[in-house]
């Protein structure tokens, strides 16, 4: 098992700013996804799977939510004496420093050295995807690489706003350039950020950046290393969804209606783990009209549904019309509600007779526990 | 030595249920599914951690395999304590040697040992194939305040119904004066849940003797329970208001479950508080198709819905396909149920494939002599062939080919 000489490092916070929508309370790893999920999930779970078991969580702040989510590890094997997960929030005086990339790594070098693993493997947990590490770490191996990153290839013109590096490749598969945000280009490959890298190798990056008062990791580690090491990228041919934006958001979440995605991202030999909560199974009442949906336990569904996502616990009371929408634990939909292209997010009450629409490009989101 | 515990809570999950025949053909009747997505067992369980009860003991004899797993060390009902928690108690060699559990009584009989770790004041004895939500507290509470010996749980039951139960008649105090087993004339509707609560002395004195008696047949309701109150020991009856169901038969198993689908039901699962919890498979949330038509039914995870619902029940991991129509029935884990195939008042156990066009079960009204109308049940992991048909009331436990 790779796992055995890699440990893992799932950075929580980074990408904090992409859907401030939904991470005004949380962390970007702990927004909702998929009637069940949250992100962190497809990294942690995509991590067990391919035999890792130990894993450090950095987390800066909004992180309530992701450490009650995540406990002692349980859901996804990792409440363990050998290994096992470790939250890494700031101590003492680091709280500022972990705003760049590699003052993080320099602010737990202690969990790094403390690893037996001789491996890392990095990820920002901003990935829907079902990936073995594994193959990844063979790869890394046999290309005797320094660095080893995913890619996938995109089409540009659906990337958006948030800062993406794209890559050039040789025949071999080693990068030979690394652009962040490029214009003007049709297709491309772009990076998805996670990466395998030695321990050693790591902090020697790191001491060198840290001496020259360089912290950024796309200009002062990846761009550099790509002319001075062996940086090999790693396709991710199945399924992958980069949520950086609400709209890619709210995308990736109806991708799951179409069953081949959820082929992809759902199987017995590599599940999605993440806390269970114990509900019931959803009830459906008399009446109650339900199309083309993803729905988890917990719900009683008298309405209508259509083309949505529905998380635990959510009622929907009679007459209620709900399409396009994402609604997420808890939510009281009330009698004769009308909702289109709306996200709802946790505990949100609709009162009755309310009509809210969006527009697959402009969701309506509606924030926290807020009462429409 | 482990830390004092007020209540032992022995489970009685031996049994081997003969009478759901094939749903019990390979494991043990607490294990059977129930409710979407249970296992009839998190009941008492759940009731035990919800009542604050921290040691229980779960005696197991007939195919204990899947129990076994499935309880593993109690995590899901947050029993895996490292001073209490659930325990297995199988059947064990002894130095005069080895002894099947001849009887309720004889299991806990040959668990003294267990008990006595814990030093308890008192003892539940609790079986597994009823479906309920109690607060075993509320219980002992009231067995202390009345200084019992023995405190047996009664649930008011309609009087044409009382002579399939074990009636208790009781004073206007509570005290017990008689009981009577399946009576045809009831003077009472006091029937016994099969819920005890004895003062740990006394029962272990009877256990002993009734232990000595080798015309005992070591059972609670034949034998412990009459031995008690012949010799005038404390018994009283508590009330209980509030769903219970016996599950023993296939009949009252898929009641039970109709039951939960019942807008009305008494047996609240959606509460926030005193949860029924269980061991959750880590399955996506179900999908529903353009083409599905659900009607007033219950989804577990993982199921994929391209068919028509009414009124039935799919646990984990289920697929109805396109066409198909599932109506008063309750498919368990892993079913499968291809094309244009139509389901109708069954029970479909673990991993069968029900084929294309076939037809298993019928309504009631579908069947012109009433007496040849029944449940149909399917055993685990079998194939019912394309455009098969399966009759009303039909226990099956080999594959069925299909006729083209």
């Amino acid at each position: 098992m790779a796992g055995r000489n890699m440990a893992g490092i799932l950075l929580t916070n980074f990408q904090d700013s992409y859907i401030p929508e939904l991470t005004t309370l949380r962390t970007f790893s702990s927004v909702p996804f998929g009637a069940k999920y949250r992100l962190i999930d497809f990294s942690l779970s995509n991590m067990v799977n391919s035999g890792i078991s130990k894993i450090g969580v950095v987390t800066k702040n909004n992180y309530l939510s992701l450490m009650d989510h995540i406990g002692s590890g349980k859901a996804w094997n990792l409440s363990r004496r050998r290994g096992g997960l470790t939250f890494l929030p700031p101590f003492d005086n680091t709280a500022d420093k972990y705003n760049t990339f590699v003052q993080t790594m320099d602010s737990i070098r202690d969990f790094i050295n403390n690893c037996y693993e001789d491996y890392l493997l990095i990820s920002s947990s901003m990935n829907v995807v079902n990936i073995d590490y594994q193959q990844m770490f063979n790869a890394h191996l046999k290309n005797n690489a320094d660095i080893t990153v995913c890619y996938r290839k995109e089409f540009l013109s659906k990337v958006n706003q948030a800062e993406y590096l794209v890559l050039s490749l040789d025949s071999n598969n080693r990068v030979s350039e690394v652009l962040i945000n490029p214009r003007g280009v049709e297709s491309t490959i772009c990076m998805i950020r996670t990466a395998i890298v030695k321990k050693d190798f790591l902090l020697d990056i790191v001491d060198d950046c840290l001496s020259r008062s360089k912290y950024d990791f796309a200009r002062d580690v990846i761009q550099p290393c790509v002319k001075q090491h062996k940086v090999y990228g790693y396709e991710v041919t199945s399924y992958c969804a980069e949520l950086d934006t609400i709209q890619n958001y709210f995308k990736a979440n109806m991708d799951l209606l179409n069953a081949d995605v959820r082929a992809d991202l759902f199987n017995m030999r590599n599940p999605i783990y993440t806390k269970v909560r114990d509900d019931m199974p959803t009830k459906y009442g008399l009446e109650s009209k339900v199309k083309n949906s993803l729905i988890s336990p917990g719900c009683v569904i008298e309405g209508e549904v259509e083309n949505s996502i529905i998380f635990k616990g959510v009622r929907i009371a009679k007459g209620a019309k709900v399409s396009n929408c994402i609604i997420m634990q808890d939510c009281d939909i009330g009698e004769d509600t009308t909702l289109n292209f709306v996200v709802c997010d946790k505990d949100v009450v609709v009162n009755p007779k309310r009509m809210l629409c969006g527009i697959d490009s402009y969701p309506v989101c509606i924030s926290k526990k807020s009462v429409v | 030595m482990l830390p004092k515990q007020e209540v032992v809570a022995m489970l009685l999950a031996g049994g081997q249920g003969s009478r759901l025949g094939v749903l019990t053909r390979k494991v043990a009747k607490p294990a059977v599914p129930f409710g979407g997505k249970y296992r009839i067992i998190d009941f008492p369980l759940s009731n035990c951690a919800n009542s604050g009860i921290e040691a229980v003991g779960v005696l197991t004899q007939y195919q204990p395999l899947v129990l076994n797993d499935y309880l593993g060390n109690g995590q899901p009902w947050d029993l895996d304590n490292d001073n209490a928690g659930v325990h297995i108690l199988s059947p064990y060699e002894q130095k005069d040697g080895a002894n099947w559990y001849s009887g309720t009584a004889n299991a806990i009989y040959q668990n003294i040992n267990f008990i006595e770790r814990y030093d308890p004041e008192y003892v539940l004895i609790l079986s597994g194939d009823h479906i309920y939500k109690m607060d075993y507290s509320k219980m002992i509470s009231f067995h202390a305040e009345h200084n019992a010996d023995c405190t047996i749980a009664v649930i008011d039951v309609p009087l044409e119904e009382a002579s399939r139960f074990g009636i208790m008649n009781t004073n206007p105090d509570g005290s017990i004066y008689e009981f009577e087993e399946k009576p045809a004339h009831p003077k009472s509707t006091n029937a016994s849940m099969g819920i005890y609560v004895f003062s740990w002395n006394k029962l272990r004195k009877y256990l002993i003797l009734d232990a000595q008696d080798p015309n005992s047949s070591n059972d609670f309701g034949k034998n412990v329970l009459p031995a008690m109150l012949e010799n005038g020991e404390k018994m009283y009856a508590y009330p209980f208001e509030g769903y219970w169901k016996d599950v023993g038969t296939i009949d009252s198993l898929w009641e039970a479950n109709m039951d939960l689908l019942d807008p009305k039901t008494k047996l609240d699962l959606t509460e926030k508080k005193n949860k029924i919890y269980s061991r959750n498979p880590m399955l996506p949330p179900h999908f529903v198709a353009d083409c599905a038509d659900i009607q007033n039914s219950m989804i577990a995870d993982g199921c994929n819905v391209y068919g028509s619902l009414e009124f039935s029940m799919l646990f984990h991991g289920v697929t109805v396909k396109e066409g198909a129509v599932i109506t008063d029935s309750i498919l368990f884990p892993g079913v499968v149920v291809e094309e244009g195939a139509q389901v109708n008042f069954a029970i479909v156990a673990e991993g069968t494939v029900i084929g294309k066009n076939s037809v298993v079960g019928a309504k009631p009204e579908e069947v012109e002599n009433r007496d040849d109308w029944g449940i149909t049940v399917i055993g685990e992991n079998l194939n019912i062939g394309e455009g098969a048909v399966v009759a009303p009331k039909a226990m099956i436990d080999q594959d069925i080919k299909g006729v083209k």
